[in-house]
């Protein structure tokens, strides 16, 4: 006897949602158990993590600040994942984009604060993002180089090219040698929009990009084009797409998301350039970008509930004690679960009599 | 909206904090002072966020009925932010922020919580509600390094630094000045890491440098991992932060441990007392801040002279960065008969003569 997932014909549009929404359920009740174990209780457990954070205004700006970069992020790499190509290196791509961007705020640290200086940042963030994510991107079309490889090792690459120029050239000349960039003046920061110095502009930054990104995929020729490669390669072939073009461009949309969000980041929250600038964002996007499968709808609530479980850990690490270990444990047992639960909303589960047969679903 | 969500959040809270003086039926837990710690490590380091962690615990045993202590661990430099102020937001009288790229967020959320006391490890920036602490660590170093100028037998010494900021610099300055006070050929390999904590990095690092023929080695990274490393190939190396014996009773010649106890409760009594204020501390080895682990697996007479250091860095005889200093391009950096003042040695980004390392300019 053997298990066989047989592809279904029809995806239901009521199991596509509830099938994440179960696994959200599955998650929260092993969770339950885990809390139960540690001698919490489950219920002021589930009220620290998920409802605390949402009441009160101060934690809801912190979700939305969490969510953004990751949203931004994911919804690049959707591009690049839906047709079939692997950017491993948003991190990377994320630290060259904030060291680019603030690299124009250092340099005109104390030129008067032009209104063009913010402007000028985000651009230079973006292009640089995008340029760095084009290395792997040119290997690959030119040379047949794995792009996971490449774009992964290129992170170290961006963190200790980060590094040298905080410790070196951008160093702040006032600041005991300590490694850090002079504090940005107001015009290159991104302006706040609530009261509280808390929740800034680059929010709407992201919003913009999931916007833009649902309506790319979804609505145009170049949308399609990056479906059908991912889809079927061959088709996408006949019907005269290059392989080349759309994998420079889509590396180069994913890397330029992943710029911007970092320059988001730098002019942002953090406001100077210092050797630490992502707490690991680029890669929490590809696990956002997959629990949203791969739709920026998708990938919108998926960054919120990363965001909300953060938040809420760091809640339950004070209120109720619980180790920051669980927080993580969590996070990991959600994507597993929403992962499988999305193959019973793709497949037939089949019990078929006989020995095992080589796998024929993809 | 405001009143309405502060009201949600603080039934919420108030029920959780409701069941603490029913248990205990005593004070209420809102009368006591919340203390809060940021550590950027886990507190199962066993090193620096280890220790700060047991200085919390201390504190928690120290004042029982006057305080209550949480913390937030493994907190990114790049993210702090939040978490310091999700402390002061959950009712914190007293913050400490235990990391050097803590200081920026710290300030800010101190701007808008003027009435919580924070305190900021290895920082230079101070206001009103935020003081700075710090060690004199570089007293343990010289020490380390006279020990280490005597045994051994290589002439070779391997050092794991985390980041070349002040404080690591110092340390190998002052760790090279007290090698050569007593072997003046004595060579010092450095392997930069470019991390505080990654057991797999540092094992490395100690493989590499036990490998290029140090026979002891040092840290300024906060595992145990290079201790163990040399225990298991039979060499000698010190600890850091905490004292590792435990993980090498062979190797572990003494270790530098910080001891922020004294420190810890002094200002959490002043902010009771309602008599804190912003203050920079750098205490060493005559505060107690500094505090070297037991001389282990060494000769009597190396001991003796570990000891004898030890008491004249405490009694004021000697300094470490005692002139004359010389640096790595052969300018005098202090005179003959005169001593680094405090701010040369915060700022400090150039080597002594004799090690074999460049620092970025």
């Amino acid at each position: 006897m053997r298990l066989d997932l047989v592809p279904r014909i029809r995806r239901s549009a009521v199991l596509d949602i509830l099938a994440p929404a179960l696994a959200f359920v599955a998650a929260v009740m092993v969770g339950g158990v885990a809390v139960a174990a540690l001698g919490v209780s489950p219920g002021a457990a589930f009220v620290t993590y998920f409802v605390t954070p949402l009441s009160d205004v101060w934690s809801l700006q912190e979700i939305a600040l969490k969510a953004a970069p990751l949203a931004l992020i994911a919804t690049g790499l959707a591009f690049c994942y839906r047709a079939d190509l692997w950017n491993i290196g948003a991190e990377g791509q994320f630290v060259v984009g904030g060291l680019a961007g603030g690299w124009v705020g250092v340099a005109t640290h104390g030129s008067g604060g032009s209104v063009w200086i913010l402007p000028a940042m985000l651009a230079a963030g973006a292009l640089a993002g995008a340029a760095y994510a084009l290395i792997p991107a040119v290997l690959k079309v030119r040379l047949g180089v794995s792009e996971i490889l490449t774009s992964l090792m290129l992170v170290y690459v961006a963190q200790l090219l980060l590094d040298y120029m905080v410790r070196g050239p951008l160093r702040d000349p006032a600041g005991y040698n300590f490694p850090q960039s002079v504090g940005f003046e107001a015009a290159a920061r991104l302006p706040y929009l609530m009261e509280g110095e808390t929740l800034h502009a680059g929010v709407l930054i992201a919003l913009a990009a999931v916007g833009l990104g649902t309506f790319v995929l979804a609505r145009t020729l170049f949308g399609f084009e990056v479906r059908l490669v991912g889809a079927s390669p061959r088709a996408a072939r006949f019907a005269g797409f290059s392989d080349a073009r759309l994998t420079l461009a889509v590396f180069a949309i994913s890397g330029g998301a992943a710029g911007l969000a970092g320059i988001v980041e730098v002019a942002g929250r953090i406001g100077q350039l210092q050797p630490e600038i992502s707490p690991g964002y680029g890669f929490t996007a590809i696990i956002v970008a997959f629990l949203g499968r791969l739709s920026p709808p998708g990938i919108l609530v998926a960054a919120l509930v990363i965001a909300l479980t953060t938040i809420g850990g760091e809640g339950a690490q004070i209120d109720l004690k619980l180790p920051l270990d669980l927080t993580r444990a969590f996070q990991g047992l959600l994507l597993g679960l929403v992962l499988g639960a999305d193959v019973f909303a793709r497949y037939h589960v089949r019990l078929v009599p006989g020995g095992p047969v080589s796998r024929t679903a993809p | 909206m405001r009143g309405r969500s502060m009201r949600l959040g603080g039934a919420v809270l108030g029920a959780m904090v409701a069941v603490g003086p029913v248990l205990t039926g005593q004070a209420l837990a809102a009368d006591k002072l919340k203390v809060g710690f940021v550590y950027v490590g886990p507190v199962a380091d066993f090193g620096y966020s280890y220790q700060h962690d047991l200085s919390r615990k201390a504190l928690a045993a120290a004042m029982p009925d006057a305080v209550e202590t949480t913390f937030l661990e493994n907190v990114p430099e790049a993210d702090s932010e939040r978490s310091i102020e999700k402390l002061a937001r959950s009712g914190a009288g007293l913050i400490f922020t235990t990391s050097f790229g803590f200081m920026e967020p710290t300030l800010k959320v101190a701007r808008k919580f003027p009435k919580v006391k924070f305190a900021h490890a290895t920082g230079y920036k101070r206001s009103d509600n935020v003081a700075t602490y710090s060690a004199r660590f570089y007293e343990g170093r010289y020490v380390c390094g006279k020990i280490a100028g005597k045994l051994s037998k290589s002439g070779t010494v391997g050092y794991i630094a985390s980041f070349p900021i002040p404080e690591v610099v110092s340390g190998i300055n002052a760790f090279m000045l007290g090698a050569q006070a007593v072997n003046p050929n004595i060579k010092v390999k450095i392997v930069w890491v470019n991390t505080w904590f990654d057991p797999g990095k540092e094992a490395e690092a100690a493989k590499a440098l036990l490998a290029q023929g140090a026979d002891i080695l040092t840290q300024h990274t906060d595992s145990a991992a290079p201790l163990q490393e040399a225990e298991k190939q039979g060499k000698l190396a010190f600890g850091q932060s905490s004292d590792q014996f435990r993980f090498a009773p062979k190797a572990q010649l003494t270790s530098i441990t910080d001891d922020w106890d004294g420190y810890v409760i002094a200002q959490a009594k002043a902010v009771r007392d309602g008599t804190w204020k912003s203050s920079d501390t750098w205490g060493g080895i005559k505060d107690g801040m500094v505090v070297l682990a037991p001389f282990t697996n060494m000769p009597d007479d190396v001991k003796a002279m570990a000891e004898e250091t030890t008491k004249a860095i405490v009694d004021g005889k000697v300094h470490p960065f005692d002139g004359p200093v010389t640096k790595q391009d052969g300018t005098v950096a202090v005179k003959q008969g005169e001593t680094a003042p405090d701010p040369m040695i915060l700022g400090m980004n150039w080597y002594v003569k004799g090690i074999d390392d460049k620092l970025t300019p």
